[in-house]
């Protein structure tokens, strides 16, 4: 006897529940360290952009130029690849032969990371040009050095105006972890795939996977949405 | 009224003082070497035609601007300068802060923070800069609130307040700090005509309280009422100085009489 569909999806031992819930963890856990590794990329990328010296604005160019310009799946491909044939030199050096490769979940949120970075520094940057120089210079007026003008005036500013933008980059950081399946890492796609392999029902995991993806995506997006309103309130009349 | 005290003030160490002081921009030469010192207690109008160089006078004294070349000396200290590629660079980054929580600003366009409240802009570089305690300066914040009567607004943020208001709250933000100049840069040009008033009305106060003001403005009534001298910078050139019975009396200046027929006829 075939088992119903709410076995299917239940956590009995003919489920794929626990499985699923599982792989729908690992691709928020992809997704938020992809994404905080981007902000990272990101705020050096603008402060590279910004820079008034012309080598550090080309690097910055040549760096958003190439993550934003190949496709995600091939960054991830030759991340994957690429990689490997590192880390296997690397350790062969040291005087440890045979092949290694890295954990395929770092592969991914490096690779979410410097995507997401790319996208993420035009954010930085437009957020940065939009500053009121004038509030900048009543700070270094009162003589507050460069570190706390950045911390108490810069810094908090630039992410308010930053927080639509981000917000969008974070949805599409969500959608794209599922490219980490084709490197083997099981998150909420691949393990739907598997799931809709063994069990002949595809419309059934890849549509639970379609909505647990917009579940995710609808309230990690509220949250971002209060944030935005509450660092908004300021600028409102 | 403004004699005595000059010649109260007259021995006294200059606040600021600058020698040969220049400023250009590309090719064009804003400040053409500007010899100048104010002393304690004095209330010094700067006045003069846009392009004159009077805004970038001003805030060369505190260094947001850099002077292409010349000396600066506040309270007696001289500004560590060094020679840069088309201007000259801060020596010592550390001294310039310091000596600038003893010169406050208020800017043309108020320049309040705009993350923060009333009373939290006025307690921000006290706090963070001077080190002092929060409760001691929430204390002298909301004195200084309710002196220029905006005690009210304190938990607004500046966009909800009118252009008066703002330009208020950035005196008190000035104060607070307790400087020993406050420079103005064209306090009341951004304001609408009808908010005027109030703005001077404060400042009137605080140049009664025999303060040390720098004051760029184009008010000339204010400047005349008010000022101990008056500086009239002509094309990047001190054109005349004196105090403003001198001045504004006319006979004094050729140039200052014509700028002040042209003011007038607005």
């Amino acid at each position: 006897m075939t088992p119903g569909t709410f076995e299917l999806l239940g956590f009995g031992p003919q489920g794929w529940g626990f499985l699923l819930l599982k792989a729908a963890g690992t691709t928020i856990a992809a997704a938020i360290c992809g994404f905080f590794l981007g902000s990272l990329f990101g705020l050096l990328g603008a402060a590279l952009k910004l820079s008034s010296l012309l080598a550090p604005r080309m690097i910055g160019q040549f760096y958003t130029t190439i993550f934003r310009g190949v496709p995600e799946i091939l960054i991830v491909y030759l991340l994957f690849f690429g990689g490997s044939v590192a880390v296997t030199q690397v350790m062969n050096l040291g005087g440890f032969p045979g092949f290694y490769s890295l954990p395929v979940f770092v592969i991914g949120v490096i690779a979410i990371g410097l995507v997401s970075g790319a996208y993420q520094t035009e954010a930085y940057r437009s957020a940065f040009l939009r500053l009121n120089r004038g509030q900048i210079e009543a700070g270094a007026a009162c003589g507050m050095p460069r570190h706390l003008l950045l911390r108490r005036i810069i810094a908090p500013q630039t992410l308010r105006f930053a927080l639509p933008a981000l917000g969008n980059i974070w949805q599409s950081v969500l959608k794209e972890t599922s490219l980490l399946s084709v490197i083997g890492l099981t998150e909420l796609l691949r393990q739907a795939g598997t799931a809709a392999g063994s069990t002949r029902q595809p419309l059934l995991f890849y549509g639970i996977a379609a909505i647990l993806f917009l579940i995710i995506g609808r309230m990690t997006g509220a949250a971002l949405g209060g944030l935005e309103r509450h660092l908004a309130k300021p600028w409102s009349r | 009224m403004t004699s005595p005290m000059q010649a109260n003030t007259a021995n006294t160490s200059p606040v600021i003082a600058t020698e040969g002081l220049r400023k250009h921009f590309g090719t064009v030469e804003v400040l053409k070497g500007i010899d100048f010192s104010a002393r304690d207690g004095e209330v010094i109008s700067i006045l003069g035609a846009s392009g004159s160089g009077k805004s970038t006078f001003l805030r060369c004294l505190n260094l947001l601007e850099m002077p292409s070349a010349g000396r600066l000396h506040i309270f007696g200290e001289e500004v560590g300068l060094r020679a840069g590629k088309d201007r000259l660079r801060i020596a010592n980054r550390r001294q310039v802060d310091r000596l600038r929580t003893q010169v406050a600003m208020v800017f043309q366009n108020f320049c309040l923070w705009s993350h923060m409240t009333v009373l939290e802009n006025l307690m921000e570089a006290p706090v963070h800069v001077q080190g002092r305690s929060r409760a001691e300066i929430r204390e002298e914040a909301e004195a200084m609130l309710a002196r220029v009567g905006l005690t009210a607004r304190r938990d607004a943020y500046p966009a909800q307040l009118s252009g008066g208001q703002q330009q208020r709250a950035a005196i008190a933000r000035a104060l607070v700090m307790k400087p020993r100049v406050l420079l103005f840069d064209e306090p009341t040009s951004a304001l609408d005509p009808e908010l005027v008033g109030e703005v001077l009305k404060v400042m009137r106060d605080l140049a009664d309280e025999g303060r040390t003001m720098l004051i760029v403005t184009h008010e000339m009534a204010f400047a005349r009422d008010v000022s101990s001298r008056i500086l009239f910078l002509d094309q990047g050139q001190i054109g005349a100085e004196g105090t403003p019975q001198q001045l504004f009396g006319g006979g004094h200046n050729p140039r200052f009489d014509q700028f002040v027929s042209r003011f007038n006829q607005g």
